[in-house]
């Protein structure tokens, strides 16, 4: 379980993040989801530690991890996977040294043992005969699956999802998706994941936390959005024409 | 103004001290360090040989060409050279020179990764991105320049002797006489020293530079110019402290 507990965060005297209290449950697809410039991402980055907060505090389970300095942090950061906007896969590696990069650091396995765990997050992903591309080799949505590989091959506790299908196709946002939600069931993850899109939402969203103009406007299931009288949540969930149509139908 | 350098150099320190903290694997940082000897060192031997060849060779022209007193004897053509090349050439025109190439590298690499959020990756698997990006750079540069120090050194002392060989305008022997001609050994020493700590500002200002948050590719390419003038301009204020210190 991941607590937020009245966060606030300040860029200059823009207040991005205002009172923010949300719990993220564990084993569950939590999406936090808002429009571009809510501070859900900088909410995420927060949760995640790559962004410090003004004041309120970030708990992992019953740890205080915004009161932690760098070195204890790192404890945390080694039971976490990240998965970024654009993947951040190292230009400078192969596919294979990518999802190596983490057991290099943090294990004493021999050469075999490190192979046989990343043929396994390779191959948990769909990914097969790509250890020696590089990313540039790779199209958009096999980056984004190394990236899953690489986040889950330290056997994280917490799983952090940046916007995991932009940029892709439908068919391989589906993917995606479906991917994050089975491994998060299948480790048991607390898995967090910023998204705008409703798909996702409707598709692996167990909790949806909506944010607007930087402060928590509605939590809940994803069933209940339909239902919800919340003005800014039906604006930004019936936005698109086909949202519109579908909801004069269930109407 | 005032401020903003301030902030500046106690983001400066920050960094330093989590650059400087104990590796996590010294296996991995005895390889960073050997694929960093030769990203930076090794890639500009031939660059920095060329340079040093042709200014060796230009000193001894412009050296011999100011010479016309007869009382002045032309094995000091030699002499000129050697101290020439030794004090300020070898090390500081090096550095600077060094500034600009390695310097922009550093810049954009690590400015480059962090624009894509690949440093952020970094930090989110528990690693010290800081201490793992740069301190392998700054550990090859300040052993391997005062190498390519040396053998700037020594090329540009071939340099003029092949343009005496050349052109025949003092002899060979009046150049080597005057490359043995009072010989003060502690000059390497002040010069091995002076490039130790200008490879150290050159590799530490520009991953600092490069290190900054960034929200544009403008502004990597924005972070490695600045780099550079920052550079130059601190190499040449150590140079004229360490001038100083070491030669008063």
């Amino acid at each position: 379980m991941i607590f937020v507990e009245k966060i606030n965060k300040s860029f200059g005297e823009e207040n991005v993040l205002k009172d923010v209290s949300v719990t993220f449950e564990e084993g569950k697809t939590n999406l936090i989801i808002g429009a571009s410039g809510s501070g859900k991402t900088v909410l995420l980055k927060a949760i995640a530690g790559l962004h410090g907060i003004d004041s309120g505090r970030i708990l992992y389970d019953d740890i205080v991890f915004s009161a932690l300095n760098d070195q204890a942090r790192k404890v945390i950061h080694k039971q976490t996977g990240m998965l970024f906007q654009g993947a951040a896969l190292f230009d400078f590696a192969t596919v294979e040294e990518n999802v190596r990069f983490p057991l290099d650091f943090f294990t004493g396995w021999t050469a075999a043992e490190k192979r046989e765990r990343v043929a396994y997050c390779l191959n948990r992903v769909n990914l097969y005969g790509v250890e020696n591309k590089y990313p540039s080799e790779l199209s958009g949505g096999m980056q984004k699956r190394v990236g899953i590989a690489r986040a889950i091959v330290m056997n994280p506790k917490y799983l952090f999802c940046d916007e995991p299908n932009s940029g892709l196709d439908p068919q391989t946002a589906i993917l995606i998706d479906r991917l994050i939600s089975d491994i998060t069931h299948e480790f048991h993850m607390t898995t967090i994941i910023n998204t705008h899109d409703m798909n996702s939402v409707m598709a692996i969203g167990e909790k949806v936390v909506f944010i607007y103009k930087g402060e928590k406007a509605w939590e809940g299931p994803p069933g209940d959005i339909f239902q919800t009288g919340n003005k800014e949540l039906n604006d930004f969930v019936f936005a698109s024409e086909m949202a519109k149509m579908l909801q004069q139908v269930r109407s | 103004m005032i401020r903003n350098l301030l902030l500046q150099t106690g983001q400066y320190v920050l960094l330093m001290k989590r650059v400087f903290r104990k590796p996590e694997k010294w296996s991995i940082f005895w390889k960073q360090y050997i694929a960093e000897t030769e990203k930076l060192g090794l890639s500009s031997v031939s660059l920095i040989g060329i340079i040093s060849l042709a200014i060796g060779a230009v000193l001894v022209i412009q050296t011999s060409y100011n010479i016309e007193n007869p009382f002045i004897p032309k094995m000091y053509v030699g002499y000129m050279v050697r101290e020439s090349m030794i004090l300020e050439f070898s090390c500081t025109m090096v550095a600077l020179i060094l500034a600009g190439k390695v310097g922009s590298n550093i810049s954009s690499e690590i400015g480059t990764m962090r624009l894509t959020e690949q440093i952020d990756a970094m930090e989110m698997m528990g690693i010290n991105s800081a201490n793992y990006l740069i301190l392998p750079k700054i550990a090859a540069a300040c052993v391997f320049n005062p190498v390519l120090m040396l053998f700037s050194f020594m090329v540009g002392i071939i340099g003029g002797w092949l343009i005496v060989a050349l052109t025949g305008m003092i002899t060979l022997s009046q150049y080597t006489t005057g490359l043995r001609f009072a010989f003060n050994g502690f000059y390497v020493v002040y010069a091995i020293s002076k490039m130790v700590v200008f490879s150290f500002i050159m590799v530490s200002v520009a991953a600092s530079y490069g290190y900054k948050p960034k929200d544009s590719s403008l502004e990597v390419g924005r972070a490695s110019t600045r780099s550079i003038v920052a550079s130059c301009l601190l190499i040449l204020i150590a140079d004229l402290m360490l001038t100083q210190l070491l030669l008063n």
